[in-house]
C-alpha cells in the first residue's frame, strides 16, 4: 500500500480534432504517460510552457476531461482505470478534490453574487441544513480568504483581480476539500498581489492540511511554493525532483534551459549568468516528434532520440529524468 | 554632428507631464508630474503594476493617447520635436520613422488579412522613397536580422501561420524598418513563454548593439529590467516614485514601494523556504486617488504628513531620486546632524 493521497499511472488524454472529414483519426496528444504520486499535505508543482499539457493534466486528474487512458487512484480508491473499465461517479469525490482556475475574470459567473458563488458547492452537496448555517459558512469562508461579510452581496465585477481570485479560492474551500488543483492561480495578478495570494495558499495549507497540485509557468513561483516539481514538455514529463534539487541541479537539457531562461532580479548576477537559448518553437502536439519529444530543440539530440522514447527513470534518489544523454549533459 | 558627443545628446526630455483621461465616470489622472530624460542609445526600464501609467508615459511620446486622453500640463521633447504642439500629420511622420513601438500581444497587433511582407513593406514605402523591389529586399534583410529563417517564404505568409515568438519577431522587424532612434517595448514578452522570452530579449539586446537605438522597456518583471536596463523608473499611480540606475534600484532602494516589490518576488536560488513579504492592500483607484502620497494607504511606515501632502523629490546622487517623505525626513535629519557638528567645531 502506497502512502500517496493521489496517484496517477500512465494517464493519457488525446483530444480528437473536430471537422476533419471522414476517416480523419487525427488527435491532439495533449497528455501522455503521466505517472506520479502526491503525498498528503504535499505541494507538487508542475511547470512547462504553454501547450505542454499542464492544464490538461490538472483537469484530467479531476476528470473534468475524461481520460483516454491510464489510471487515477485517490486515497486508495480507483476513480478511473481504462484497462479494467472503471469510471466511478465523481460527485462524492468533488467534495474532496477541488480546483482553482487560472482566470479570475472568466471563472466567476458575472450574474451571481459572491455569496451565491461560494454557496453553490454547499447547496450541491447539501452541506448546510438551514439558511442561517449556510450564510454563516459563507461568511466564514470569505473571512478565511481575507474578504468580509459585506462582500457577499456584491457581484464579481466590483472586485479587483486579486480579490476575485480570493473568491475563487473560497469557492474551492467551501466543501472542505483535501486536495486542490491550482491551475495558474496567480499568473493573471499584479506582482505585488501575487505574493499575498501565494502566502494565503501556504497559510491555508497549514491550517487545513491541504494537498496541492500547483500548476504554473513561472518556475520561481513554483519553486517557492512546492516540495517537489515536475517539468512537462509537449504532453510528457521530462523531469521530477525535489524543488531545490530541480532548480539547482537540473539534469534534463530542457529543464536546464528553462531555469537559465528565467530573468534574475539581481543585476550583478544577471550580467554574469549565461542564458541557454533554445532554438525554435514548441512543435505541434498533433504531430509530435517521434522518440523524445524535445529532440527538435535539443542540442544533444541524435538518431537514438528519434527512434526511442526515453524512459522516465530514477537517476538519484527521488530525481526522475527522461533523457538518453544524461552523461553528455553533465 | 560630431560622433563623440552622440552619446551625450538628450533624446527624450519629459518635464512635469500631466495627462488625464476624461471618462464618463470622471477624470482619471493617469500621469501626475512625470519628469525624466533619456540619452541617445540608453535603455530605460519602466516598472509598475497595471494602471500605474507606465504604458501611458511611453505612448504619449508617440501621440498615442488619443481621446479621451489629454495632455494637460508639462512639456515633452523628443529628438528635437515638441510633442505637445504636434498635429496628427506630423506624428505620422515620426511614428515608425524616429520612434517605434512593439506591443504586448503579437497575436492582435498584426493585421490578420495582410501578409507579413505587406505589413513590413508598408512601413518602408511610407517613410522612404524606395520602390517595390527595394522595399521587398529591405523586408527580407529585416527578417534575416530578427532571426527568421526562409524570409522569402515568410513574406508571403499571414500572421496566423506563425507562432507567437515568430510574430513578435515580425513586430520587431516592422518597428526597426526605418532604424528608429527610440524603440518602445511595451511588455514585449508577457504573452510569450520563458524560453521564447529569452530568445526575444537576447535579440533585442543584439539589435541595440548593432543599431544603437535607445529602448524604453515597459514591464512588470523585475528580472527583465535587471538584465537589460541601465536606468529604471518605478511608477506608482501615475508618478515616478523612484528613479535611478539599475544598481541603485536593486541594491540601494529607497522608496518603500520599490523595497516592497523587490521583497515580494520569490528567488529561484533561495535554499531555505523564506516567506514572501507582500505589499498589503490593493492598487489605488485612479478615479479617487488619495490626497497625499498615493502609496500611503499601503505603506508600513506611513506618517501623518503622507496622507496630506505629496512628498517633494529627494535626490541621493545625480540620477537617483525618490518621492517619499521618509527620505525627506532622513535627509533633513542628516543635514541637521551635519549642521550641528559643524557648529560644534
Amino acid at each position: 500500500m502506497s502512502n500517496y493521497l493521489l496517484e496517477v499511472e500512465h494517464l493519457q488524454k488525446h483530444f480528437p480534432i473536430k471537422g476533419g472529414g471522414f476517416g480523419n483519426k487525427k488527435v491532439v496528444q495533449a497528455l501522455d504517460d503521466l505517472t506520479f504520486g502526491i503525498k498528503k499535505g504535499e505541494t507538487l508543482g508542475m511547470v512547462g510552457e504553454s501547450g505542454c499539457g499542464k492544464t490538461t493534466a490538472g483537469r484530467t486528474i479531476l476528470r473534468l476531461h475524461e481520460p483516454t487512458g491510464g489510471k487515477i487512484i485517490y486515497d486508495g480508491e480507483t476513480l478511473f482505470d481504462k484497462d479494467n473499465k472503471i469510471a466511478v461517479n465523481m460527485l462524492p469525490y468533488r467534495k474532496k478534490m477541488q480546483i482553482v482556475f487560472q482566470d479570475p475574470y472568466a471563472s466567476l459567473d458575472p450574474r451571481m453574487t459572491v455569496g451565491d458563488i461560494v454557496g453553490e458547492p454547499i447547496d450541491i452537496h447539501h452541506l448546510c441544513s438551514s439558511k442561517q448555517e449556510r450564510y454563516d459558512r459563507i461568511i466564514g469562508l470569505l473571512e478565511r480568504v481575507g474578504l468580509n461579510s459585506e462582500h457577499a452581496n456584491r457581484y464579481p465585477h466590483e472586485f479587483s483581480g486579486g480579490q476575485r481570485q480570493r473568491v475563487g479560492i473560497a469557492r474551492a474551500l467551501a466543501v472542505n476539500p483535501e486536495f486542490i488543483v491550482c491551475d495558474e492561480p496567480i499568473s493573471a495578478l499584479d506582482v505585488s498581489i501575487q505574493a499575498q495570494v501565494i502566502n494565503m495558499f501556504e497559510d491555508l495549507q497549514e491550517q487545513m492540511g491541504l494537498t496541492y497540485l500547483f500548476i504554473a509557468h513561472d518556475l520561481s513561483v513554483v519553486k517557492h511554493i512546492s516540495d517537489r516539481i515536475v517539468v512537462m514538455y509537449l504532453g510528457r514529463m521530462v523531469e521530477l525532483a525535489d524543488s531545490y534539487e530541480l532548480t539547482m541541479h537540473s539534469m534534463h537539457p530542457y529543464t536546464r534551459s528553462l531555469v537559465s531562461a528565467i530573468p534574475i532580479a539581481d543585476p550583478v548576477q544577471a550580467r554574469k549568468s549565461k542564458r541557454i537559448i533554445l532554438e525554435g518553437d514548441v512543435p505541434s502536439p498533433i504531430d509530435p516528434p517521434s522518440g523524445c519529444r524535445f529532440r527538435t530543440r535539443c542540442p544533444y539530440a541524435d538518431e537514438r532520440c528519434a527512434a526511442e522514447v526515453p524512459e522516465f527513470k530514477e537517476v538519484t534518489s527521488g530525481h526522475y529524468v527522461a533523457c538518453h544523454h544524461l552523461d553528455k549533459v553533465k | 554632428m560630431a560622433e563623440n558627443t552622440k552619446n551625450e545628446k538628450i533624446l527624450v526630455d519629459i518635464q512635469h507631464e500631466r495627462l488625464s483621461f476624461f471618462t464618463p465616470a470622471g477624470e482619471v489622472k493617469a500621469l501626475n508630474d512625470v519628469s525624466f530624460k533619456m540619452k541617445e542609445g540608453e535603455v530605460l526600464g519602466i516598472v509598475g503594476e497595471s494602471g500605474s501609467g507606465k504604458s501611458v508615459t511611453a505612448y504619449s511620446l508617440m501621440g498615442l493617447t488619443a481621446y479621451p486622453g489629454r495632455l494637460i500640463g508639462g512639456t515633452i521633447d523628443f529628438n528635437g520635436h515638441r510633442i505637445n504642439d504636434m498635429t496628427e500629420a506630423e506624428f505620422r511622420e515620426i511614428r515608425g520613422n524616429e520612434v517605434s513601438i512593439i506591443f504586448q500581444d503579437p497575436m492582435t497587433s498584426l493585421n490578420p488579412v495582410y501578409t507579413v511582407g505587406n505589413q513590413i513593406e508598408e512601413v518602408i514605402k511610407l517613410h522612404t522613397d524606395k520602390n517595390k523591389e527595394e522595399a521587398r529586399a529591405r523586408a527580407i534583410e529585416l527578417l534575416t536580422l530578427v532571426g527568421i529563417n526562409e524570409p522569402e517564404k515568410r513574406l508571403k505568409q499571414y500572421p496566423h501561420e506563425l507562432s507567437g515568438g515568430m510574430r513578435q519577431r515580425v513586430m520587431i522587424a516592422i518597428a526597426l524598418a526605418c532604424e528608429p532612434k527610440l524603440l518602445i517595448a511595451d511588455e514585449p514578452t508577457t504573452a510569450l513563454d520563458v524560453t521564447i522570452q529569452a530568445q526575444i530579449l537576447e535579440l533585442m539586446m543584439e539589435l541595440r548593439e548593432k543599431l544603437g537605438m535607445a529602448i524604453i522597456m515597459i514591464t512588470h518583471d523585475l528580472g527583465i529590467v535587471a538584465s537589460m536596463c541601465e536606468k529604471i523608473a518605478v511608477m506608482y499611480a501615475g508618478r515616478i516614485v523612484e528613479y535611478g540606475t539599475t544598481d541603485d534600484i536593486f541594491y540601494n532602494p529607497k522608496h518603500e514601494y520599490t523595497k516592497g516589490l523587490i521583497k515580494s518576488i520569490p528567488r529561484l536560488d533561495a535554499k531555505d523556504h523564506e516567506r514572501l513579504v507582500p505589499i498589503e492592500g490593493t492598487p489605488v483607484d485612479m478615479l479617487n486617488p488619495p490626497a497625499g502620497c498615493p502609496f500611503a494607504p499601503r505603506c508600513d511606515s506611513c506618517m501623518k504628513i503622507c496622507l496630506r501632502e505629496m512628498p517633494p523629490v529627494t535626490y541621493f546622487n545625480d540620477v537617483h531620486y525618490t518621492q517619499c517623505w521618509l527620505n525627506q525626513k532622513a535627509e533633513a535629519e542628516a543635514a541637521a546632524k551635519a549642521g550641528k557638528e559643524e557648529a560644534d567645531e
